[in-house]
């Protein structure tokens, strides 16, 4: 920061030799492109340079945790999809764990199988929707549209695993709710899509969702070279990112930051080497890590993160196409039967009937079970009375803590680091607010 | 996780011999419980001397109703009720709060109070010894809850605290800046006490003669809930591992909840 010349010399006649220069405050968002959705901030400005930042949130605030109370276990999976709407099924993991953990219940191996590779998909949606929008907050418009083109293809897995594009409602306490599809939707003939380029449109989905995810993967480095072409040596995004917003590694942990905030500092903690969960201890991954804990970094370290993403959803692949199995618990208090079953046997039809109507009890206790979300530790703290419906479930949502290091990390920075800023966050307010 | 969940919790309670430590097996989750006047004390111990630089999370909890149900599931002598009568929560509107029914105990479906109503639950990380610890406050007072502040041990925690005030009305002395965060700017109650209706107090609409948007008490919605609370004591557990065939049962040793646990 410059230093302030005394204001006697910057009024320009002797009237205003003593008058006051004041900071200014701005007021940005809640309706703003680069806000992420609801945000509002509050920024005292020195000229152009932030003096102080208050984030005002809460304007998605919908509850959900007392929602939750209110309602059996598995009706509240479908709205941990809408806290963080752009990694879904990673709010389900962990709220399922959590469920899980007090049931003293396990998926079975194909179940876990499936939720390391959904896990994954999940981390590439919500890294490719990043780097989109956050090359557009920054100026480059054309990442968006490379990145979506990727997007589109993984929310129609999505779609053909849980009909959904977005709000799968997929991973159930005990398993997965069904096995993969053994065929991918094909595009249809239209105007637009017709002759050889509908036959290059279906060229992946001739066979099985597995077939369609293997040739993703052996075409997507490719892509992601391409994203890299665009920014990584792009001088514009390179003034825009390289030294701004540096967090030192203590900092970053005194302020709760996890996943890729913490990573690109330098430190090594990444749940899922750590503390592993679903099958992450049997695939072979590496933990990117960044040097200077600047924006510029922890963009590498998201790029890299999406090459590491896709070698595992490689080996998901693998390993699922050899191993068949179940992907729910056999075990009807907390699996619901088959249709079939259910229309054959009295026992499968009581359960169905209870399961649906009442849902299943969950054991007394308290738990804390935390997956490495795309944007961070995403937990979920769960506590059961021995009910049917949760007594308390809080929700530990990473950009929350990221977030309110706004103040602390922007200070001094000018005005338009503060998009920058807010794009390297990674912020979806679905979660911050709940 | 080189010392096992045991032995950790041994040095806890070496180190914290007034405190209340618990293990849940198989998970292996530890948790701890402090007083509420070595709370700050014991917390800045723990980030010392056993090593957790990051907090991960800090939340309140409210006892209000813990352990009720709304729909008896052993005795059947006198037929089973529809199960609507109950007290429980989404079922109230603002008037009907549960707690109002704590002056008259004979009243329907009246709530015994919890020891302690408001806990604070504070979720540690240790990224050096890879090690988690789960930490919890009862707030000794009912009428106004107040755990001291963590937010000059761990800097992250301030967010979390201004959650905790704002929904649950947990004062945190010594935070430098305790302001509502989530709710609606002039909110009145913290919503996710268990006496806070579901359906919420107010409503907001725009009216067309005063020509701004007004607040006016809710009238849209009603108070709905379409499953019954139901605690089922039967061994759920045993049942579900005679019944699995394809299932990984692990004993679980249900921790004591915490209001229970003094």
């Amino acid at each position: 920061m410059s230093m302030q010349p005394p204001s006697e010399l910057l009024a320009s006649n002797p009237a205003e030799a003593r008058q006051e220069i004041r900071n200014y405050t701005l007021n940005f968002g809640p309706q703003h492109p680069a806000a992420h959705g609801v945000l509002r901030l509050i920024l005292e400005m020195d000229g152009e340079v932030v003096q102080r930042v208050d984030p005002h949130v809460g304007l998605l605030h919908r509850g959900t945790e007392k929602l939750a109370e209110s309602k059996p276990f598995n009706q509240s999976i479908g709205y941990m999809d809408r806290l963080d709407y752009v990694s879904m099924m990673c709010n389900e993991h962990a709220y399922v764990l959590a469920i899980e953990k007090l049931l003293g219940i396990e998926a079975p191996e194909r179940a876990q199988w499936i939720r390391t590779m959904f896990d994954e998909i999940t981390r590439l949606l919500n890294h490719l929707m990043w780097i989109g929008s956050n090359g557009l907050d920054l100026g480059a418009m054309a990442v968006m549209l490379y990145s979506f083109r990727e997007r589109e293809e993984l929310m129609d897995v999505y779609e053909a695993v849980s009909g959904a594009r977005m709000h799968a409602t997929y991973y159930r306490p005990g398993g997965v709710y069904r096995d993969l599809p053994d065929h991918m939707p094909k595009y249809r003939e239209s105007p637009w899509r017709k002759g050889n380029k509908l036959k290059r449109f279906n060229e992946w989905r001739e066979g099985s969702m597995l077939d369609f995810l293997e040739a993703f993967t052996k075409d997507f480095p490719s892509r992601i070279d391409e994203y890299e072409t665009l920014l990584t040596e792009n001088r514009i995004w390179k003034q825009r990112t390289v030294g701004i917003g540096v967090i030192p590694p203590e900092q970053a942990m005194a302020l709760g930051m996890s996943g890729v905030m913490l990573r690109g500092s330098g430190i090594e903690w990444d749940l899922r080497k750590k503390q592993p969960y679903a099958r992450y201890d049997q695939v072979d991954f590496r933990i990117p890590v960044g040097t200077n804990g600047d924006c510029y970094d922890r963009y590498l370290v998201r790029v890299a993160e999406m090459r590491e993403s896709n070698r595992i959803i490689a080996q998901c692949v693998e390993w699922l196409r050899a191993n068949p199995g179940l992907v729910m618990v056999d075990n009807f208090k907390v699996a619901p039967p088959s249709r079939e079953e259910m229309k054959d046997d009295m026992e499968a039809l009581i359960h169905h009937f209870k399961l649906f109507s009442e849902g299943y009890c969950v054991p007394a206790g308290q738990t804390y079970q935390a997956v490495e979300a795309p944007k961070g530790e995403f937990g979920c703290y769960l506590v059961s009375d021995g009910a049917n419906k949760p007594f308390r479930v809080h929700l530990r949502a990473p950009g929350f803590a990221h977030l309110s290091s706004m103040d602390s990390v922007v200070k001094g920075h000018m005005l338009s680091d503060v998009v920058a800023m807010v794009g390297t966050y990674d912020l979806v307010f679905g979660e911050v607010d709940r | 996780m080189s010392e096992s969940a045991t032995a950790f919790a041994a040095r806890l309670h070496a180190r914290f011999p007034q405190g209340f430590v618990e293990v849940a097996l198989p998970r292996g989750e530890v948790g701890l419980v402090l007083g509420a006047g070595e709370w700050r004390e014991g917390c800045r111990v723990l980030r010392d001397e056993f090593g957790f630089e990051v907090l991960i999370d800090l939340c309140g909890v409210d006892h209000l109703g813990y352990g009720t149900d709304e729909w008896d599931t052993n005795s059947s002598s006198e037929g089973f009720s529809r199960g609507v009568e109950g007290q429980g929560p989404g079922r109230f509107r603002y008037g009907e709060t549960p707690s109002q029914q704590l002056d008259d105990p004979d009243g329907v479906g009246a709530i015994p109070l919890p020891e302690n109503r408001f806990s604070v639950v504070v979720q540690l990380l240790s990224i050096a010894n890879n090690r988690r610890l789960r930490v919890t406050c009862h707030a000794p007072d009912d009428v106004l809850p107040m755990v001291d502040s963590l937010c000059d041990v761990w800097e992250g925690v301030n967010w979390f605290e201004r959650e905790t005030f704002d929904l649950f009305g947990i004062v945190f002395p010594g935070h430098p800046d305790l302001r509502r965060l989530l709710t609606d700017y002039g909110f009145i109650g913290h919503p996710f006490r268990k006496d806070f209706p579901l359906i919420g107090n107010v409503e907001v609409r725009y009216d067309a003669e005063k020509q701004r948007v007004i607040y006016e008490p809710v009238t849209s919605v009603e108070p709905r809930v379409l499953v019954p609370r139901v605690i089922r004591d039967d061994a759920h557990l045993a049942t579900a591992r005679g019944e699995a065939r394809d299932l990984k049962v692990g004993p679980v040793r249900g921790v004591a909840p915490a209001g229970d646990a003094k």
